[in-house]
């Protein structure tokens, strides 16, 4: 029987510095909408009537963090030892830094999303 | 004991209730926004308390065994991560536009408001004027009109509030912060300072008094109107002249233009003394003169125990008459 190819997503290896991606992003995120802001009403005195730069560095920031969030959701299944998943294995650390990046990938995202909505909403510069 | 302190405790919060400074008993649009969501928080609160009050009960007596580990870690997922999170967005969504700034324009009346060591220093600029009109401790408003109050400060950081009509802005010195506000419901009421910002902080307030449009109009103009006082020499006037109180205080219609102090043209018709802290009966004016230090510890007027309590009084009796 022929193995079965890993997909690329799988072949990626989580580690530590990949499981803080996610909320590097978040706080990427956070400052660019106060430098955003900070620049935009310095520089055109008014709020931007419809603030594309913003809204497009959102979207990506929410995309980067789902795509990361896919990822470590792939390789949390990649097949191995039998649960629990709690011994000193390499599966099982992978498996578990895929768990944790997976959530911190949900938060991040909710994260990011609360961020952004007092922009839409407030549109003002004080 | 425990019945007795629960008792102690309910008529001590009890007695902070009052109609005119509390963010319960609203006049003002903004402050209606923000009772309604504080009343949806609590209520929502103590809901949610409530359940998960019983869910804790429920699963701390459930017998052993009896509970699927897959159907609990289903529930932490729901109730304990999708849950509040739905929760906390309609929250967010909710809460947000009341934050968003009241629209305010050229033609709204502009009210300047500048927190000082231990007092408020106002001026009207109504949209047709070019002169303001100069007044201190006490803030009349329009009721149903949209007024934009630019705040400011001149010594440390205060903050204005009017409990009952909108939130709080800090007062900063060397920066203008925009306040506007409608106010809804005539009355009489109290703002406060709501940073800490010296000794006699807690006894600074002010009076607000919301009043119906045409009442304001009438009001202002005749506040605008006032002409040269004629130099009657009433014992009062002439105290208040020879001991210098001009050097600080201005009263419009005479000569004296002092702008360190709080302006005293109309001073008869406050309705509290020293920045909202004492009524303003003769006696309590006299005395406040003589010392004003002994009703506000660190105030930044200086005490005149040379006067007598009756000069004291004759000055009370001359600043009551400006009205
Ligand atoms: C050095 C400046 C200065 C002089 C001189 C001065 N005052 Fe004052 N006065 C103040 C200040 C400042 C306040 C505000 C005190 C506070 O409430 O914190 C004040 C407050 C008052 C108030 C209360 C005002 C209010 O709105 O309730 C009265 C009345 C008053 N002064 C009368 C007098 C009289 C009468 C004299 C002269 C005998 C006098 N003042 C001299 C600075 C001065
Ligand atoms: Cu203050």
């Amino acid at each position: 029987m022929k193995d079965r190819r890993p997909h690329w997503s799988e072949r990626l290896k989580v580690t530590l510095w990949t499981l803080i991606v996610p909320p590097t992003i978040w706080a990427g995120h956070f400052l660019f909408s106060y430098l955003w802001a900070a620049v935009s009403c310095a520089k055109a005195g008014a709020f931007a009537t419809f603030p594309t730069l913003f809204v497009v560095g959102t979207v990506l920031a929410l995309i980067l963090i789902a795509l990361s969030g896919w990822i470590a959701w792939n390789q949390g299944r990649i097949p191995g030892a039998s649960p629990p998943h709690e011994d000193a294995t390499d599966i099982d650390r992978q498996r578990f830094l895929a768990k944790s990046t997976l959530l911190l990938a949900c938060l991040s995202f909710v994260g990011v999303l609360f961020t952004s909505l007092p922009v839409i909403f407030l549109r003002d510069c004080l | 004991m425990a019945r007795a302190c629960t008792l102690i405790i309910a008529l001590l919060c009890l007695s902070g209730c009052n109609a005119q400074q509390s963010t319960l008993s609203v006049f003002g649009a903004d402050a209606r926004d923000i009772r309604h969501i504080a009343i949806v928080l609590t209520v929502g609160a103590v809901v949610i308390l409530a359940i998960t009050t019983m869910l804790y009960i429920r699963a701390v007596r459930a017998p052993e065994h009896s509970l699927d580990h897959h159907q609990g870690m289903r529930m932490i997922l729901w109730v304990g991560a999708i849950g509040p999170t739905l929760i906390l967005t309609a929250l967010l969504l909710y809460a947000l536009p009341a934050m968003r700034p009241r629209p305010a324009s050229a033609a709204d009346l502009v009210i300047r408001v500048e927190g000082e060591q231990f007092w408020w220093r106002v001026a009207y600029r109504p949209p047709s004027e070019a002169t303001p009109l100069l007044s201190a401790n006490e803030i009349r408003l329009p009721v149903g009109r949209t007024v934009l109050f630019e705040l400011g400060a001149t010594d440390v950081i205060h903050s204005f509030w009017i409990p009952g009509l909108a939130g709080k802005m800090d007062m900063i010195p060397g920066r203008t912060n925009r306040l506007v506000v409608k106010a809804e419901k005539p009355g009489r009421y109290r703002g406060v300072c709501a940073e800490f910002c010296g000794l006699s902080h807690a006894l600074m307030a002010f009076d607000v008094i919301a009043m119906e449009p045409a009442a304001f109009d009438t009001w202002m103009a005749d506040a605008r109107a006032i002409g040269p006082i004629p130099a009657v020499a009433t014992p009062g006037r002439a105290l208040f002249d020879a001991q210098g109180c001009g050097a600080c205080h201005g009263v419009r219609g005479t000569p004296h233009a002092g702008t360190i102090g709080p302006d005293l043209s109309r001073f008869g018709e406050r309705r509290t003394l020293g920045a909202g802290i004492l009524p303003p009966t003769i006696d309590n004016i006299a005395t406040f003169i003589r010392a004003p230090q002994a009703s506000k510890p660190g105030v930044r007027m200086p005490a005149y125990p040379q006067l007598s309590q009756e000069e004291a009084r004759a000055i009370a009796h001359y600043l009551k008459g400006m009205r």
